[in-house]
């Protein structure tokens, strides 16, 4: 939705949860694998049981400042846990351990893409901070059980909760900042923000400035939206819930500060958000410091160990792509989705092929879709970069034409194989240079008439030579017989 | 060694080591011994919630099998240990002494029942205490009081109370507590026997169920600082599992008291023999002093200023992170829970009351079914104590009252730790009484919260500080009663204090003195 | 400091306890006094005083990211008070409790 559109301004901060890549839960060494059968991944820890105490999981520590080091924020050199406190049969503690007023990382922002592609724009964040994961509560309704069932397999996995400031100004760059987010992440091997898995999870708070006409604005009350299962989900719900809110206020007339915050849930089957119902004083999460753990100090030698494995960024990556092989904003952004090994992959075919448009037409059409047919990785792509580069070299040399090129593609991806060898297999047998100018100096020669036309200026009688050629060799490369034989032509007044 | 055999635990646990070492005695004959003895007079006293009787002595007996094959045994091989009943035993019960946890069964053993295993020690129970930990006269057990061995009509302290009642009462040489304000030291000063309260650090609290996670420390109790040290010397170490647990070796405690300390500096702060204390109280520790001092110990007055507010800045840093801690007794995972048709019945009852009543307010407020299952279970399984405990901290944590509260209260902390950091710039250890009175009458305090708060006057410094603490008996009161002291040291000094503490056993005999209970009716060593 | 009946009720439901009438009014006297009490830690100057959570104050203790053998989840649920083959169960959790 464009905010030109509207008669009203949106605005959206987001609370993103992600689970880190982690082995081990956060203060337990139980497995984070998901998938596993209920309850088959707890410890006296996980489960809070009496008398045990959480050891903090130090590579959770890294992935949290990685990220904020790549979220350009400021990593606090002391920070503290908190215990936040709260009944749910999912947190066995009665408490989750957090961070609260000294989190890892503050400030910072994420550069994402603007509509025209071209620009980016900075999304503030407000605070990244380290906490641990609840359990799960199922309630299957439809076969009206009276009982919810827990499994604490998830809970103590270590997440990194991610607050931005209010400055999404519509549905869909909220979901271009959660889509960027999830690159950068993956870059950073810090989540693989799956949220079908659940390990990557979005809250929304949203609210609308009207403006009044006389250059100043009203806003309305903030909405909590939760429950939003899919990267289209918070698009849709924010969508609906912005104009849900346009319309309660030319109702109502409520502003922001005449009613208590709300809390909407997102209903993927209505597609609306409803009023999710919370008691008052269940938001009294009597935070305090966690007595069981020691505080976390960073120093600057360790944060430049940190930041040295940060490796390129997607940002930085697409700037690159665009400056050295001179592609577009859009094909460099298509490469960089695919991940750090499909970039690495396209750099060398660029460099080996000596053209980046080619190479970035190629490993998107061609290379991309056959991974996505296959269900491949680009790790388990049969067809290195130096052999996919050495085939464009002859497409560029013209020793091929593009309907060829594709045919020994396809051997290539099929037998494993180099060009040269899949050429063989194919028996296209290709003409040389010296043999290819041969063959168009006799045509000339042995057709005066249609040479004259050319000469006259009509072009298209050159198709008749171009025709003569293939008849008198199949393995010719026509677009390269006119080239040639314009020259010539040319070549003779 | 008949007598030995008769009434062994007149003796300490370092003499009954030698007596195992050489052969004069078995480990089987101390087990059976110990067992006799809590037979006699535990339903007098009830300083045991459990005894392992027949697995105790078949450890005994494999100890004895294995010190008679020659086996390399551990430091406290064959001897009878009891072990305070919040510190988790694997696959045996530990209850808390409450009604939430009495049929939990712990897949886990605690850090310190690891260690006392691994020492070849006999853990021959578990010892009765306050609910939680939570009291200073073990009456706010859910399961029964235990009796001051020394008059049975008295509290013997607490929360340790079955921990150093079953010492005083000679069941065992060696007992293990938990001290979270005052709960192994003065237990130890009621029951005349000796306690030592570690460094916050020094030993893990894995396995220990928590009270308030910053204060808690296990400590050893027994008849004389000589056992402690031994005891402690287990007890004691780093564990990867506590990460507040202090990584640095264990010195060999028992060995150094051997060591005659350097001329010692004890302080003592005049304005605690004040107000409110008993006169037993004050004529002990007189003469405890002219003791020292005719030991060559160097006396002099110190100050610990903020030392008045330390009762109020411990209950609420106490109750905050209790309220916490006892969050997890829920009724979902593990522990009682409540009647659940019972509880829907009533709800349903409630809900039809109000629609009659059309109260659509208190309607809209009733509970849910999982928070009414939450209220009852924990209003079922927590004794009155404990819920006081758990109201206070959290109307501390609450919004609102957080920073007049709490964090108030962890600002005096910091003044009362640094009173301690001033004092031993000049002094090594501070001397002082551990409670304002002896022994008091069961019953006595039990519906005055604040009057059972403040007999901990003098000992919740320590806690809050994170210094270790070190009672041991110095007197009788004019009714006979034990009146322990205590020698207060900055982090780590253990080793030191018990030097100092064995230096005053080695010339007094209060540690030798025996309850009248067992002295007149017991079979005599 | 006074407490009234109406605070009390509201700290025990965030306390996830209930009280009977009777309890409430002894618990509204109780905790009254102690808070009463406490009330003398006002009179200590404490601007500028760094607060003190840990006793020993030392940072950064961690464990390797390795994974450690859970519960077999018979041993997990043995103490649950009410439970299934795979997991624990409470009256039905229906959104926000």
């Amino acid at each position: 939705m464009n905010t030109s559109d509207t008669p009203y301004r949106i605005v959206i901060g987001l609370e993103v949860h992600v689970q880190l890549l982690t082995e081990s839960k956060l203060f337990c060494g139980c497995s984070t694998k998901f998938g596993a059968p209920p309850n088959t991944q707890t410890c006296p820890v996980c489960i809070g049981m009496p008398g045990v105490l959480p050891v903090m999981n130090r590579k959770a520590l890294e992935l949290a400042v990685k990220t904020g080091l790549a979220l350009n924020c400021e990593i606090a050199r002391f920070s503290k846990w908190d215990r936040k406190n709260y009944y749910y049969p999912d947190l066995p503690k009665g408490y989750q351990i957090s961070q609260y007023d000294l989190p890892i990382c503050r400030g910072g922002y994420l550069e994402i893409p603007t509509e025209n592609g071209e620009e980016t724009r900075r999304i503030g964040i407000i605070r990244v901070h380290l906490e641990e994961d609840a359990g799960k509560s199922m309630h299957d309704e439809k076969a009206g059980r009276a009982d919810s069932r827990i499994d604490l397999n998830r809970a103590g996995t270590p997440l990194l909760e991610i607050v931005t400031k209010p400055d999404l100004r519509s549905p869909t760059e909220a979901k271009t900042f959660l889509t960027e987010l999830k690159l950068l992440l993956n870059y950073l091997e810090v989540s693989d923000c799956n949220m079908q898995e659940g390990s990557l999870r979005v809250d929304a708070n949203i609210n609308l400035h009207i403006p009044t006409g006389d250059g100043k604005y009203v806003a309305t009350p903030i909405v909590e939206v939760k429950n939003m299962n899919s990267f289209r989900a918070v698009e849709r719900a924010l969508t609906y819930e912005a104009q849900r809110q346009y319309e309660a206020f030319l109702e109502t007339g409520h502003k922001l500060g005449d009613v208590p915050k709300q809390t909407r849930g997102w209903d993927e089957d209505a597609q609306i958000t409803r009023p999710q119902r919370s008691k008052e004083e269940s938001s009294d999460y009597r935070y305090f410091p966690e007595p069981d753990l020691v505080p976390v100090t960073i120093t600057e030698e360790e944060l430049e160990r940190i930041r040295a494995t940060l490796g390129e960024l997607p940002a930085e990556i697409r700037r690159r792509l665009q400056a050295t092989y001179r592609i577009t904003a859009y094909d460099s952004d298509v490469i960089v989705n695919q991940g750090r090994a499909f970039v690495d992959y396209y750099c060398s075919l660029a460099e080996g092929c000596g053209d980046g448009k080619m190479a970035a037409n190629w490993a998107q059409q061609d290379v991309l879709r056959t991974l996505n047919e296959r269900q491949w990785t680009i790790a388990q792509f049969p067809v290195s970069a130096d052999n996919l580069a050495e085939l464009l070299r002859k497409v560029r040399a013209g020793e091929l034409d593009t309907a060829k090129a594709r045919m020994v593609f396809a051997e290539m991806v099929e037998r494993r194989c180099s060009a040269a060898d899949a050429i063989q297999r194919l028996g296209i047998v290709q003409v040389d240079e010296g043999e290819l100018r041969r063959l168009c100096e006799e045509l000339i020669a042995t057709n005066p008439r249609v040479v004259a036309e050319v000469k006259a200026g009509k072009d298209k009688a050159i198709g008749s030579l171009v025709g003569q050629a293939k008849k008198r060799n199949p393995n010719v490369n026509p677009a390269r017989v006119k080239e040639i034989c314009l020259e010539l032509i040319q070549g003779q007044s | 060694m008949t007598s030995l055999n008769r009434f062994p635990f007149a003796s300490s646990a370092a003499e009954l080591l030698v007596a195992l070492r050489k052969g004069d005695i078995t480990s089987e004959d101390l087990v059976t011994a110990a067992l006799a003895q809590i037979q006699t007079y535990d339903r007098h006293v009830g300083a045991f919630l459990s005894i392992r009787g027949e697995k105790a002595l078949d450890e005994a007996r494999e100890i004895d099998r294995r010190r008679t094959q020659g086996d390399k045994l551990g430091p406290l091989a064959g001897l009878p240990v009891a072990v305070k009943d919040n510190l988790c035993t694997q696959g045996e019960p530990t209850t808390c002494a409450s009604r939430m946890l009495a049929n939990f069964i712990p897949p886990y053993d605690a850090t310190v029942v690891a260690r006392l295993k691994a020492a070849d020690a006999i853990i021959i129970g578990k010892t009765n205490l306050d609910e939680f930990a939570m009291g200073g006269s073990t009456e706010t057990s859910a399961f029964q009081k235990t009796r001051n061995p020394w008059d049975l009509e008295r509290i013997p302290g607490g929360s340790s109370g079955g921990a150093a009642a079953c010492v005083a009462a000679r069941m065992v040489p060696l007992s293990v507590g938990s001290d979270t304000g005052g709960s192994i030291r003065q237990p130890a000063a009621l029951c005349g026997v000796t306690g030592l309260k570690p460094t916050y650090g020094r030993v893990s609290r894995f396995g220990l169920v928590a009270f308030a996670s910053s204060l808690d420390q296990i400590g050893p109790l027994a008849q004389t600082v000589e056992d402690c040290a031994l005891l402690l010397e287990v007890l004691a170490g780093h564990d990867s599992r506590d990460a507040t647990s202090i990584n640095r070796p264990v010195p060999p405690y028992r060995e150094l008291l051997l060591q005659q300390p350097e001329k010692v500096r004890i302080g003592y702060v005049p304005e605690m023999l004040s107000d409110g204390i008993s006169p037993d109280v004050v004529r002990t520790m007189e003469e405890a002093i002219d003791v020292f001092r005719s030991l060559g110990a160097a006396i002099q007055e110190v100050s610990l200023p903020h030392a008045r507010y330390a009762v109020a800045t411990y209950y609420i840093i106490a109750c905050s992170e209790a309220s916490s801690n006892l969050a997890r007794y829920d009724g979902v995972h593990y522990g009682y829970r409540t009647d659940e048709k019972a509880m829907l019945a009533e709800l349903a009852e409630e809900r039809r009351r109000l629609q009659q009543e059309g109260n659509l307010a208190a309607l809209e407020d009733l509970d849910t079914a999982l928070v009414r299952l939450y209220r009852k279970t924990r209003a079922e399984g927590f004794g009155a104590e404990v819920k006081r405990r758990i109201m206070l901290g959290t109307y501390a944590l609450s919004a609102g009252y957080y920073d007049a509260y709490y964090l108030k209260a962890l600002k005096v902390r910091r003044l009362i730790r640094q009173d301690y950091d001033r004092a031993f710039e000049t002094v090594d250890m501070i001397l002082g009484p551990v409670t304002p009175g002896p022994a008091f009458r069961i019953g006595e305090k039990i519906n005055d919260p604040l009057a059972m708060y403040l007999f901990d006057l003098f000992t919740v410094s320590a806690n809050l500080a994170g210094i270790p603490a070190l009672a041991f008996p110095a007197g009788l009161s004019a009714e006979g009663l034990p009146i322990g002291l205590q020698l207060q040291g900055p982090p780590l000094s253990e080793e030191r204090l018990l030097q100092v503490g064995h230096m005053f056993q080695r010339v007094t005999d209060w540690h030798r003195r025996r309850p009248p209970l067992i002295e007149n009716n017991g079979p005599l060593s | 400091m006074t407490l009234t009946r109406q605070e009390i009720e509201k700290v025990a439901l965030l306390a996830r306890l209930i009280l009977t009438p009777e309890e409430v009014e002894e618990m509204t006297g109780q905790l009254g006094r102690v808070l009463e009490y406490m009330a003398l830690l006002n009179e200590v100057k404490t601007e500028g005083v760094e607060p003190l959570a840990h006793a020993v104050e030392f940072a950064n203790v961690f464990r390797d990211d390795q994974v450690e053998k859970s519960l077999d989840r018979e041993v997990a649920l043995a103490n649950a008070p009410h439970r299934d083959e795979e997991c624990y169960l409470v009256p039905a959790v229906l959104g926000d409790v």
